[in-house]
C-alpha cells in the first residue's frame, strides 16, 4: 500500500476535484465535507511517509505506466521516458508543508468564501490547485514538472479573478495568468534545450549524462529564472503586489505557497543540475543577488503601503529573499573544495529551508487576519482603520503573534531561522548579515504600522461580527504552530530539514 | 534540409511572439501574441523529433524485418499536452479579458491600474 503513496499523492486530488461539481449539485454540505477529506486523506499520507523517508533514509520511485512500478533498473526504466515520480527527503519537507497547510486554509475558505453557487467552482479550483502542488513536489521529470505547473497557474490565476463582480480582480488575474505563461512557454525552452541535446525528460537520468556543454548552460538559465519569477525574485516582482492584494484572503495564502512551491523547484534544478555542470558558485552568487535585491526593495516598497493587502504582499517579496540569501550560500560554496560547506554552508541552507517552512506559516496567518479585516473594514485603507481591538481582541492577538514571526522576535518561529542565516552568512561575508538585520528592522517597523493603525486607536462605529468556528480554529492552529516550532525548534530541524538539506546537498 | 527551414520558422515565430508581447498594449493582442510564442515552442519540439525519410511511429502496422526509421513519439506526444493546456489557457485569459473590459470599459493596459483607488 505504501509504495503506491506517491501516485496517490496526485491522484487523489485530481479525481475528488473533478467529482465535485456533481456532488455540489445534490449537496453543497456534502461537497464541501468532501474536499475537505480528500486534503485530509492526503495530508496523512504524506505524515505516514516521516518514519520511511526520513528517518529510514528510504527514498520512493515510481513509474507510471511500467508493469511494476516501483521496480527501478530491472524493467521500469528500460527506456529513460516515463512519467516518474519520486519522493525523497527534500520534497517530503515541502509535500508536509503543503499538504497541512493548505488544509487550515481550506478550513479557512469553507466559512470565510460566502456560500452561493460560484462556490461549487472555487473548491473545485482549490482542490486543483492543491493537486498541481502535489505533482510539481513528486514529479522526476521535467515535462511531468511543466504540466503541473500549468496546472497550478491556470487554476489560481482563475482564482486570483474568483471575485468577478469587482473592478480590480479580473485584471489582477489576467496579469497573473500572462505573467505565468510567459514563465512557462520559456521554460519549456529550456526543457527543448535538454531534450534535444539528451533525449530524455527525467531529472536523474538527465544530471548522469549532463556534460556541461553551452547549451546545457542555456538551459539551466531558461529553467531557473522562469521560476524565480513564479516567486516573485525582484526584478521580476511587478505581478506580485497585484495579484496577492485582489485575491480573496485565503487564496493569497494559497497563491504563497504556491510560490514557495516554485521556489521548491528553482532549489532542486540549480542543486542537480547547477552543480553538476559546474556552474553552482555562478548560480550562488546570483541567488545572493537575488535574495538582497529582493530584500531590500520588497521591505522599502512595503513602507510606503497605505493599503494593507499590499504591504504583505510586498512582505512576501521581501521574504523570499531570506531563503534565497540562505540557500544560495550554501549553493556557492558547495563545489568550493574546502571546508566552507561543513562550517556554515550546511547551516546557511538549514536556516534558508527552515524559513521557508516558518514564512510559509505566518505569511500565511497575515494574510487570513488580512481578510478579517478588509471584510470588517470594507476597505483596505490603513488610514480609515482604527480600534478593531477594542472589540475583536482574538484578531488582534493572532495578527500580533504572526507579526512578531515575520519580524524575527524571540519565542516564535521567525527569530529561529532568521537567527541561524544571519550566524552561518556572517561567516560569508558580514555586509549580507547586516542588510538582513536591517530588512528585519523595516519589517517590524510597517508591521508596527499596521498594528497601530488597524488594532489600536478610537473604538470602530460598528461591533465586529462573530467569526465562524472553523475561521477561528485554523488560525488558533496556525498560532499555536508558530509558537511551537518557536519554542522546540530543534526537534523539527533534527526531524525534516536537516534530512532535506543533505538530500539537496548530494543531490 | 526542411528541418532547417522549420527551425528558421520556429526563430521567427518566437520573436514575432516575443515583439508582440513587449509592445503591444491590448490585452487581446497580448493573447494572441501568447498564442504565436506558443506555436513556435510546439513546432520546435515536434522537429526535434522529425527523422529524415521516416514514418510515422506506429509499430503495429510495421513488417517486423524492416528497417524503416520512425520519427520520435515522445514530443508529438508532448505537445499534444501542451496544445491542451495553451487551450485552456487562452480560453481562460480571453474570458477575464472580457470580464476586465465589462468592469472598466477599456482593454488598453496604460489605462488599466490594477490598483484600487483607496
Amino acid at each position: 500500500m505504501i509504495k503506491h503513496v506517491p501516485v496517490l499523492l496526485v491522484a487523489i486530488p485530481l479525481v475528488v476535484a473533478f467529482m465535485l461539481p456533481i456532488i455540489g449539485m445534490v449537496n453543497r454540505t456534502i461537497r464541501t465535507i468532501t474536499a475537505g477529506v480528500a486534503i485530509v486523506i492526503i495530508m496523512v499520507l504524506s505524515y505516514l511517509l516521516i518514519q520511511d523517508v526520513m528517518i529510514c533514509k528510504k527514498i520512493f520511485y515510481y513509474m507510471v505506466g511500467s508493469p511494476d512500478p516501483t521496480a527501478l533498473f530491472e524493467h521500469g526504466l528500460t527506456f529513460p521516458i516515463r512519467i516518474a515520480l519520486k519522493i525523497d527527503q527534500f520534497s517530503l519537507l515541502f509535500i508536509i508543508m503543503a499538504t497541512t497547510l493548505s488544509f487550515l486554509f481550506y478550513l479557512f475558505s469553507s466559512q470565510y468564501i460566502e456560500e452561493n453557487e460560484r462556490k461549487n467552482y472555487f473548491t473545485v479550483l482549490y482542490v486543483c490547485m492543491v493537486a498541481g502542488m502535489m505533482g510539481m513536489l513528486i514529479a522526476n521529470d521535467l515535462f511531468t514538472f511543466f504540466v503541473f505547473l500549468e496546472i497550478l497557474s491556470i487554476s489560481s490565476s482563475a482564482l486570483v479573478s474568483f471575485r468577478t463582480e469587482r473592478k480590480h480582480p479580473p485584471y489582477a488575474g489576467y496579469k497573473y495568468m500572462f505573467v505565468s505563461s510567459i514563465a512557462t512557454s520559456f521554460f519549456l525552452l529550456g526543457i527543448a534545450f535538454l531534450y534535444a541535446q539528451y533525449g530524455s525528460f527525467n531529472i536523474d537520468y538527465l544530471k548522469k549524462v549532463m556534460d556541461g556543454t553551452v547549451l546545457d548552460k542555456i538551459a539551466i538559465v531558461m529553467l531557473i529564472l522562469p521560476l524565480a519569477m513564479k516567486c516573485g525574485v525582484v526584478p521580476m516582482h511587478m505581478w506580485i503586489p497585484d495579484t496577492y492584494s485582489e485575491a480573496p484572503a485565503p487564496i493569497s495564502s494559497m497563491v504563497k505557497l504556491g510560490s514557495l512551491i516554485c521556489l521548491y523547484g528553482l532549489f532542486r534544478i540549480a542543486f542537480t543540475f547547477g552543480s553538476h555542470v559546474y556552474v553552482s558558485y555562478e548560480l550562488g552568487i546570483l541567488f545572493i543577488l537575488f535574495g538582497v535585491l529582493s530584500m531590500f526593495v520588497g521591505v522599502t516598497q512595503a513602507l510606503i503601503q497605505k493599503d494593507v493587502k499590499r504591504l504583505m504582499a510586498f512582505h512576501a517579496v521581501s521574504q523570499v529573499g531570506y531563503m534565497l540569501l540562505g540557500v544560495g550560500v550554501g549553493l556557492s560554496v558547495i563545489k568550493s573544495g574546502d571546508a566552507s560547506f561543513a562550517i556554515y554552508g550546511k547551516i546557511a541552507m538549514i536556516g534558508g529551508l527552515f524559513h521557508v517552512i516558518n514564512n510559509a506559516l505566518y505569511k500565511g496567518l497575515l494574510f487570513l487576519t488580512s481578510g478579517i479585516m478588509v471584510r470588517h473594514y470594507k476597505t483596505r485603507d490603513l488610514n480609515v482603520m482604527h480600534g478593531l481591538a477594542h472589540y475583536d481582541k482574538f484578531t488582534a492577538l493572532v495578527f500580533m503573534i504572526a507579526a512578531l514571526a515575520i519580524s524575527g522576535i524571540p519565542p516564535l518561529n521567525g527569530f529561529v531561522s532568521k537567527l541561524i542565516i544571519y550566524e552561518s552568512v556572517f561567516h560569508y561575508n558580514p555586509l549580507l548579515t547586516l542588510i538582513a538585520i536591517f530588512v528585519s528592522v523595516l519589517t517590524l517597523a510597517s508591521f508596527m504600522k499596521v498594528f497601530y493603525s488597524a488594532f489600536l486607536g478610537m473604538p470602530p462605529e460598528r461591533k465586529p461580527v462573530e467569526q465562524p468556528i472553523l475561521v477561528k480554529f485554523s488560525m488558533v492552529i496556525l498560532s499555536i504552530i508558530i509558537v511551537a516550532i518557536g519554542l522546540f525548534p530543534q526537534g523539527i530541524i533534527k526531524l525534516l530539514i536537516e534530512p532535506a538539506v543533505n538530500a539537496l546537498a548530494t543531490f | 534540409m526542411s528541418a532547417i527551414i522549420l527551425y528558421i520558422t520556429f526563430v521567427l515565430l518566437f520573436t514575432m511572439g516575443l515583439f508582440a508581447l513587449i509592445f503591444k498594449r491590448n490585452l487581446i493582442k497580448i493573447v494572441i501574441a501568447l498564442n504565436i510564442l506558443d506555436s513556435g515552442m510546439n513546432l520546435f519540439f515536434i522537429t526535434l523529433g522529425y527523422r529524415h525519410n521516416a514514418t510515422a511511429p506506429i509499430f503495429t502496422l510495421l513488417p517486423w524485418d524492416t528497417h524503416i526509421t520512425m520519427v520520435l513519439p515522445t514530443p508529438q506526444a508532448l505537445i499534444l499536452t501542451n496544445i491542451v493546456i495553451g487551450f485552456a489557457t487562452t480560453a481562460l485569459m480571453l474570458g477575464v479579458a472580457i470580464l476586465t473590459y465589462r468592469n472598466n470599459k477599456t482593454l488598453d493596459t496604460r489605462k488599466l491600474r490594477g490598483v484600487e483607488e483607496l
